[in-house]
């Protein structure tokens, strides 16, 4: 028997109600069509305060957080960006929570020599505000901006090399952290790629400590970079973040949410569309009716207004793998959704909003990094689509990229993607060139862009759908010319996508739904046959 | 190869070429000379602010034409106190990161400057940069004549300016930046491959923001 999140549409099911970038429409499937849903909330813990300072004083593999410390010492506390949760959540965020009790505890401690960093790697500078809803209007009144800010990747003078893994490579991280007699790590485990040694090595480094695993080869052979076990990525972050744990005293929080992404009025857009009730069929439909007539800047601001209401599931503390374990598994508890035997076709819809385009628009580039970066890649396993087959995935696909944050992405995307597509091309002939553009990282230093060499690790991030899919169908394009760019065809309806997947044979097609955008993981039972390239993942 | 040329009064500093011709105009040899000089400027006034909407150019003449009579050792002394009284203290706290990044980038630093060249330099030095281009005024005699050496550094010629220097150097133009604050130096901008606005003026942001160029405040410190 199917799991309950799981849903095979029959003739007389109702269209589903999807995002298409910031718009909601309908959409029709063909009967036996599967559609993952996301899992109801996981419950969230009654009293959060009481289940953070148990697990800081009950730590896996560590020494309780106050028996480290003591008067005068040095200590540097990091904080996961805005890039999680998504939308942001509900002040108090989780990091606010855990932020209040571990400075309390350090002041009843005696250590006064406290700094507070955004642990950004080359993501944006956060703005004040963006700053204060992550940790609170007390402890940002106290400590910013001179002991709360965030880290920069391109200040030489405040990198510090830590040391080189056994495989040579580099590791430099930011010199308050490095010098600190104490890190505390504060994490908020959104997706299963997040936490872990990921936290300290890539929220502190910089740009050459990141070229070690972010680059294509090391996605290609990632069976899923949402699946630690089968991650390259994960596996080569691991080796860097031994290093920092060798050189630093690192005490590792992490927190997971559930997945109530929607308030209660809006909740039902994660579920099963032929359960709604009248009243929610009808705010559907008002809400596909209105999304349709709105312009994009009034959706945008909608979907802005509202945070998320995210509730904590699970807080751990301690020593950064025995930590990451358990999150790692309260977010599988949450996520993952068994399903046996991978589709032809995949359906995806792309929602409005990416880890990197918080109070901005979702650019093309974006757009494929959620369609075959990360929604393609949630999966354990084995890929929810088989080898050779077809996405399909609903975005206008504007071209439009948001001037601040985004800069940088538009040469990316409008010089460099006309001349190849070709990840390892790119990353050879391009890269450090335009990581090094002067007035793109007077940007990302002075204002609120994106490091230089985001985009291509954005390009990067899509290397193992591009690798292990036939074909992507774009279903609702306002344009043909930037689903070309990427190597994209587009189709007038998802009739007509369907249509060409089956690539004019006379037969049907087994096509899978991911439900997006509440996070949902398949938890797919490998096909028998032995695969036969891009999985594997490394040591 | 290639090289990042920034325009100097306005992107690199607060300072316009006004204040430090001011600046040389109260420091004469005398109170007298001074508020004579300074006397004959504000005359010279309404034309240069009709010049300085319709003509670069013919405004940098006629601002320049405050300096005839001085001396060449007078200037260049005057020079560098120009440079520590007015344009250090106008630097922009983020101004001095901007050409540590482009020198670190592997570019060469060239200041393309309507300011004169004997007060640019010592901010050029200062700043590291490789190569100054700015205006020099026509000396007989040891005495200015208030008249401007050709080229003379402003609006379009700069443009026709950095693609012969580009040229001259074996520069890559496509591969070059170009730093600026004004919409007048929209065709210094335009020459290069990597055009930026630097603390733009408002047509000039507007412009950016068409053509999608970086964009960004030196105002701040980082």
């Amino acid at each position: 028997m199917d799991h309950p999140s799981l849903v095979t549409l029959d003739r007389d099911s109702a269209p589903r109600v999807v995002f298409a970038g910031d718009r909601l429409v309908e959409v029709d499937l063909p009967p036996g069509t599967r559609c993952i849903y996301p899992k109801p909330p996981l419950a969230g813990i009654k009293d959060p305060d009481a289940a953070i300072r148990y697990a800081i004083n009950h730590p896996l593999g560590s020494d309780p957080l106050h028996a480290k410390l003591r008067p005068g010492m040095r200590v540097t506390i990091a904080v996961d960006d805005i890039s999680v949760p998504l939308p942001p959540m509900r002040r108090p965020d989780v990091r606010e929570r855990v932020l209040t009790i571990v400075l309390q505890m350090l002041a009843d401690h005696g250590v006064d020599d406290i700094e507070i960093v955004i642990a950004l790697g080359i993501h944006r500078r956060l703005k004040a505000h963006e700053i204060r809803h992550i940790v609170g209007d007390k402890i940002f009144d106290a400590y910013y901006p001179e002991r709360l800010y965030n880290h920069d990747a391109e200040d030489k003078a405040n990198i510090k090399l830590v040391g080189h893994s056994d495989h040579g490579e580099v590791l430099n991280l930011n010199r308050r952290a490095a010098e600190s007699d104490l890190l505390i790590y504060v994490n908020l485990n959104f997706v299963a790629m997040n936490g872990g040694h990921k936290s300290v090595a890539v929220g502190l480094c910089d740009y050459e400590s990141l070229r070690h695993h972010h680059n294509p080869s090391t996605i290609r052979a990632s069976d899923s970079y949402m699946d630690p076990a089968g991650s390259k990525l994960a596996h080569d972050i691991t080796r860097l973040g031994k290093v920092a744990h060798k050189a630093l005293d690192i005490f590792t929080i992490e927190t997971t949410v559930n997945n109530r992404m929607f308030d209660r009025n809006l909740d039902f857009l994660m579920k099963n569309e032929d359960d709604l009730t009248g009243k929610e069929r009808l705010l559907s439909k008002a809400l596909v009716a209105a999304t349709a007539k709105l312009p994009q800047p009034a959706r945008q601001a909608i979907f802005d207004k509202f945070p998320a209401p995210y509730e904590l599931t699970g807080v751990f503390a301690g020593s950064a793998e025995a930590v990451h374990q358990k999150a790692i598994q309260r977010c599988f508890d949450q996520y993952l959704v068994p399903i046996s035997g991978q589709a032809d076709v995949l359906v995806t819809p792309i929602p409005f909003i990416s880890p990197y385009n918080v109070h901005a628009f979702l650019n093309p580039l974006l757009v494929q990094v959620l369609a075959q970066g990360y929604l393609f890649n949630m999966y354990r396993g084995a890929p929810l689509v088989k080898k050779g087959g077809t996405l399909i995935l609903l975005h206008p696909c504007t071209d439009k990229f948001d001037h601040e944050q985004h800069a940088p992405y538009v040469d990316f995307f409008h010089q460099l993607l006309p001349e190849t597509r070709d990840g390892m091309e790119l990353m050879h002939r391009y890269e450090r060139k335009y990581a090094s553009n002067p007035a793109h990282i007077q940007m990302f230093r002075n204002g609120h862009a994106y490091h230089p060499a985001h985009p291509f690790f954005m390009w990067y991030w899509g290397e193992n759908g591009r690798q292990h899919l036939g074909r992507v169908i774009v279903v609702g394009a306002d344009n043909e010319y930037i689903p070309k760019m990427m190597g994209w065809e587009t189709a007038a309806s998802m009739e007509d996508a369907l249509y060409r997947a089956k690539g004019g044979q006379a037969r049907s097609l087994d096509v899978t739904l991911l439900h997006v955008p509440a996070i949902v993981m398949g938890d797919m039972t490998p096909p028998s046959a032995p695969k036969s390239s891009s999985g594997g993942g490394a040591s | 190869m290639a090289a990042c040329y920034f325009d100097v009064d306005g992107t690199l500093v607060s300072t316009n070429l006004v204040h430090p011709t001011l600046y040389y105009l109260v420091n004469q040899g005398t109170p007298v000379q001074s508020a004579l000089r300074l006397g004959k400027a504000l005359i010279q006034a309404p034309r240069m602010a009709v010049a300085e909407l319709l003509d670069r150019r013919t405004f940098n003449e006629l601002l320049f034409s405050a300096y005839a009579g001085m001396s060449e050792d007078r200037l260049e002394v005057l020079g560098e106190d120009v440079f520590k009284e007015v344009l250090l203290p106008s630097l922009y706290p983020s101004a001095k990161a901007l050409v540590a990044q482009s020198l670190a980038a592997g570019h060469d630093v060239v200041f393309v400057s309507g300011a004169l060249e004997c007060v640019i330099r010592h901010l050029a030095k200062l700043l590291g940069a490789t190569e100054v281009i700015a205006n020099r005024l026509e000396i007989k005699e040891g005495i200015a004549t208030g008249k401007m050496l050709r080229p003379v550094v402003a609006g379009p010629e700069k443009a026709r300016i950095i693609r012969d220097h580009a040229r001259a150097k074996g520069y890559d133009l496509d591969e070059c930046f170009a730093f600026s604050d004004s919409y007048s130096d929209v065709p210094m901008l335009s020459v290069v491959g990597h055009p930026a606005a630097v603390n733009p003026d408002r047509r000039l942001a507007l412009m950016a923001r068409a053509y999608s160029w970086p964009s960004f405040d030196l105002s701040q410190p980082i």
